[in-house]
């Protein structure tokens, strides 16, 4: 008997959000601001993985009888107070917003969503526990904790990465508890434990691939984010050090000469403003199609 | 009313007191030997244990926590080793400029989200709502200190209608110092009015269509009063829970704006702090920034619930 309820119940779910996939997706693409958040976070990523091939520069070695050119047709955004080409250093520097933006999401979900998942899950001592220390991270404002972070570690582009990962961590702890407590009460998750399912087969092929959705949207709130931090780090030398790229060490050296040459800190911004406006037009977009309940506000 | 505040309370001093742990384990994890900077270029190891005994750096850490904890109660955060001065006499003189910088970008912020937000929800389908959503997506997604930049250079160098950096109190001389701090404030609270535009819209939109709004125009009031007289009215209450839970977000903010504008508040003070790895000073400011940022949360989960009595209910259950 109990077979023969949970065996429908639980195929519901899964099914039926297979069935409604390509309808997302389709209402993803149809939406302008999300199609064009889709594009411009595409080539960024494609600028950042082909950055040595499209560049004849050395976004590092110095060119002294070219010192802060303004943009011209060899050098399109123009060179820097040591002569090195901008626009090679911003593809390098996206390269490296690109790797902590993905980096440090993926370094927070490894260790939020099992917290949120125990947490959620079990309740009680398990919840207590993970609540306080989220509170706790959540006392420490975003730039202290990982200023603070960085300072301890030291740094560079991987301990800016850790600190900012970190830093997201009650993020996510937070929304994976609040989907894990709104889905461990629902029909085909109780059919699982009637049927003798463990806590790993509830937790992680019923309710994890349920939450998804929602953490989903998450990531994609956390990778602008975490590439806003780098470049706070970096610019505020707690971060890539130089003379490696980042555009948050560009900005850094670009305050000394804003006035003679402003192109050294227009550039590297607005493909900040790019990088960031992308992720976010397609979060907007993704919560739109995959969480309703999230509301735009 | 009081068990939730009650054990709200009781969950705020938990989460105190375990941050008093993390920050105090914290500094001491910071690479380097605070004794060995403080000694000098070519250290006498006498005048290095001396300095240990005088900070109290050769105690047991239970024993250098109790007397942090203890002594920072009494709002004593020892003598920083880097100007000699006391850390509260630092934290003192740093906390009116940030304090009036957060002010002045919640103001700004205040003013331009919910006005943004109004016209966005009245005029919802027009252009006036895709420009204030385009703006505030604008504004959340621009970096602050970029946003510094561009306006130092378009206000403070090519038009010269701001200071780029500098402070003068405010008791001193009010014109100079808000001719100073215009630029950072708008910096500061460029991003807090993009979320309390959307949040404004938003509740505005929810307000508009629920049926004591419809009852206010079936009785003929004027679309003004409907408007903000009705809709707005209920609406602030979330606005303000956002609004209060942004303050937060602004010590974060002031960090880095205050670096940029060369402002000498408490953001500057955090990264001195760090760069020259000032023991006493950082477990000071974090530990005031920590507590101040709990203090309006509680606050503000307070001030919610005694408007909204669900949400004391929904947090018993």
């Amino acid at each position: 008997m109990s077979t023969a309820t949970a065996t429908p119940a639980q195929q519901t779910a899964p099914a039926a959000a297979a069935a409604r996939r390509p309808g997302r997706l389709r209402r993803l693409i149809a939406s302008p601001l999300a199609l064009t958040g889709l594009v411009i976070a595409a080539v960024l990523v494609a600028v950042a993985l082909a950055a040595p091939l499209i560049t004849p520069y050395d976004p590092t070695l110095p060119d002294f009888d070219h010192v802060l050119s303004p943009p011209s047709l060899s050098h399109w955004l123009g060179t820097d107070d040591l002569g090195r080409d901008q626009l090679a250093r911003v593809f390098y520097g996206v390269r490296a917003s690109m790797q902590v933006g993905v980096l440090a999401v993926v370094l927070a979900f490894l260790i939020g969503v099992p917290l949120g998942l125990v947490a959620g899950y079990y309740g009680r001592f398990a919840d207590t526990v993970v609540s306080r220390l989220t509170d706790t991270m959540l006392a420490f404002p975003f730039l202290v904790l990982a200023v603070g972070l960085a300072a301890v570690l030291g740094p560079s582009l991987l301990n800016a990465t850790i600190a900012i990962g970190v830093a997201q961590i009650p993020a996510v702890v937070r929304i994976t508890r609040a989907e894990t407590l709104r889905l461990r009460h629902l029909d085909y998750v109780a059919a699982t434990i009637a049927n003798g399912g463990g806590d790993g087969t509830v937790l992680f092929r019923r309710i994890l691939p349920n939450a998804a959705p929602a953490l989903i949207v998450q990531a994609t709130v956390g990778i602008p984010g975490a590439i806003l931090g780098e470049a706070l780090l970096s610019f505020l030398g707690l971060g890539v050090q130089p003379p490696s790229p980042s555009l948050g060490v560009m900005l850094s050296s670009a305050q000394s000469f804003i006035a003679q040459a402003p192109w050294m800190a227009v550039f590297p911004g607005l493909v900040i403003v790019a990088a960031t406006l992308a992720f976010n037009l397609l979060g907007d977009g993704l919560r739109d199609v995959l969480d309703p309940r999230g509301g735009t506000a | 009313m009081i068990p939730y505040l009650l054990r709200r309370a009781g969950q705020s001093l938990v989460t105190l007191v375990l941050v008093s742990v993390v920050v105090f384990l914290g500094v001491r994890a910071l690479p380097g030997d605070p004794a060995l900077a403080m000694a000098g270029e070519t250290p006498d190891p006498q005048l290095v244990a001396a300095i240990r005994h005088q900070y109290g750096f050769d105690q047991s850490l239970p024993v250098q926590y109790w007397k942090f904890v203890s002594s920072a109660v009494t709002g004593n955060f020892g003598i920083s080793s880097r100007t000699g001065m006391s850390v509260t006499h630092s934290i003192l003189s740093a906390a009116p400029v940030t304090v009036e910088l957060a002010l002045l970008s919640l103001l700004l912020a205040t003013l331009i989200g919910i006005g943004a937000g109004v016209a966005a929800a009245v005029r919802r389908g027009r252009p006036t709502e895709w420009l204030a959503n385009a703006v505030a997506l604008l504004g959340l997604s621009v970096p602050s200190f970029w946003l510094g930049m561009v306006l130092v250079l378009a206000f403070a160098v090519a038009i010269p209608l701001f200071a780029a950096s500098g402070f003068v109190p405010i008791s001193a001389d009010p014109l100079d110092n808000l001719h100073r701090m215009a630029l950072p404030a708008l910096v500061l609270g460029s991003g807090m009015a993009a979320v309390v535009m959307r949040q404004t819209r938003s509740s505005m939109l929810e307000s508009l269509s629920a049926d004591y709004v419809r009852t206010a125009r079936a009785k003929g009031l004027a679309r003004r009063q409907v408007v903000y007289g009705h809709a707005l009215r209920n609406s602030l209450i979330t606005v303000t829970t956002v609004l209060g839970l942004q303050l937060g977000q602004l010590i974060s903010g002031a960090v880095v704006t205050e670096q940029i504008f060369v402002l000498p508040g408490f953001g500057k003070l955090t990264l001195d702090a760090v760069t020259n790895r000032d023991y006493a000073t950082i477990q000071g400011v974090v530990l005031c920034t920590a507590t101040a940022y709990i203090l309006v949360n509680l606050l503000v989960d307070v001030l919610y619930s005694a408007i909204d009595p669900r949400i004391r209910i929904g947090g018993a259950a």
